[in-house]
């Protein structure tokens, strides 16, 4: 998206009712396609005071009490020349909170510039909050990938591999011993708050949709429920199938922790080599409880090796103590 | 049959590590490989029976291969352990 979303595109965001940004457009509509470029946001108190110095002139600039407060004393003062500089500054769009709506005169400077003056009923704090929400899923960092993911036990797996290796299989499975379908073939992925992936369907319109060689395309969905979907879901755990190479060294104990970065975040990687008679969705299911014990700060392979270490070293002690003495005599 | 007698050289003996590099080797050759300590006899190409036998420092330990690759087993095994399995 980035450079293409608009005051328009801000106006329509669809957003649950607790991220609502509740704002409606007063004045300026023939700016409503002014880009907005970034998804910071600007207090305007000190420009409309006179000074522009690093003025953010690209940003969504925010009117709450204070600044509609200093609007009526300039209007009072009859003195719009800082009002006129911020319009010639080409900001996307002023927004008004608490429903305060500026002045007639402001209003009409406004649309003499084609500025989109938005007016939200919330207060300054909500409306920043759910703004800079629904700005930092705007522009997300994005990339889609060839996989399924998967919400194994609460657990975000997303399963790579090359074509034919048996995701979609694998992920049929999961789902019909209770798991839930994100998304499979093209996962969409999005870096939110710094660094969280969240996944998701490429297309929700088209829903949750599978296809299994020899059955041809499924609806997840109808065939096994609401219950079977989820739209979107953090990915916490990279499962890589591959077909098994017998000259190739598998991971025998799991106590060196593997990653894969996916927008430069990196995720705990596994991989997992298919052949026959092994249940892979059992695999899976038992990589994703792991991964929770690992969370929980419970390292199953680590504790092993070192109760191991620990039984050993007695052993080693003592030998080692014999032969020292053995050595002196 | 090929047999060799092997001495646990690296302090820490045959923990996770060590085991893993044992299974690794012993899974590259066909030939059926067991370590005999004492009265236990274990698969070589199992990890967990490896590390369960509990071989601390100094332990002395039976290779014994039986296959087309024995020879080259036991040598290939037995250089693991004269090399503290590069730990030390």
């Amino acid at each position: 998206m980035g450079t293409s979303f608009t005051v328009l595109d801000l106006l329509d965001l669809e957003l649950e009712k607790h991220n609502d940004l509740e704002l409606t457009c007063v004045t300026g509509r023939k700016g409503l396609l002014r880009a907005i470029k970034v998804p910071d946001l600007n207090r305007p108190g000190l420009a409309l005071a006179g000074f522009f110095h690093t003025f953010g002139n690209d940003r969504i600039q925010i009117f709450g009490r204070g600044e509609s407060a200093y609007l009526e004393k300039l209007e009072a003062e009859r003195n719009f020349e800082t009002v006129r500089e911020l319009f010639e500054r080409k900001i996307p769009c002023c927004v008004f909170t608490h429903g305060i709506l500026p002045s007639g005169e402001y209003l009409e400077l406004a649309d003499a510039s084609e500025c989109p003056i938005l007016v939200t009923d919330l207060s300054t704090v909500d409306f920043v909050m759910r703004l800079t929400r629904a700005l930092g899923d705007v522009f997300a960092d994005r990339q889609t990938i060839h996989g399924t993911l998967v919400e194994v036990f609460g657990v975000g797996v997303l399963i790579r591999g090359d074509s034919g290796v048996g995701k979609s299989e694998a992920a049929l499975e999961l789902v019909e011993r209770g798991h839930r379908l994100v998304a499979d073939d093209a996962v969409l992925i999005r870096r939110v708050a710094g660094n969280l992936i969240i996944g998701a369907g490429t297309n929700e319109e088209l829903g949750h949709h599978m296809e299994i060689r020899g059955l041809g395309i499924i609806n997840v969905t109808h065939l096994f429920g609401v219950g079977a979907i989820r739209q979107k879901k953090q990915i916490q755990l990279i499962c890589q199938l591959e077909t098994w190479d017998p000259d190739k060294a598998y991971d025998r104990i799991g106590a060196d922790e593997m990653t894969q970065d996916i927008l430069d975040v990196a995720v705990p990687y596994l991989e997992i080599p298919v052949k026959p008679g092994r249940n892979i969705p059992i695999i899976i299911e038992t990589a994703a409880m792991n991964e929770r014990l690992k969370q929980m700060g419970y390292y199953s392979a680590k504790e092993f090796s070192n109760s191991v270490m620990k039984w050993l070293d007695s052993e080693s002690a003592r030998n080692a103590y014999l032969e020292q003495r053995d050595g002196n005599v | 049959m090929t047999e060799r007698e092997v001495t646990v050289l690296n302090r820490a003996g045959i923990h996770a590590r060590p085991a893993a590099l044992i299974v690794q080797t012993a899974g590259s050759f066909k030939a059926h490989i067991e370590f005999r300590k004492e009265s236990e006899t274990i698969n070589a190409k199992s990890i967990m029976g490896i590390i369960t036998l509990g071989a601390g420092y100094k332990t002395v330990l039976t290779i014994a291969a039986n296959g087309e690759d024995e020879a080259e087993a036991v040598e290939a095994l037995a250089a693991l352990f004269e090399n503290k399995f590069a730990e030390d």
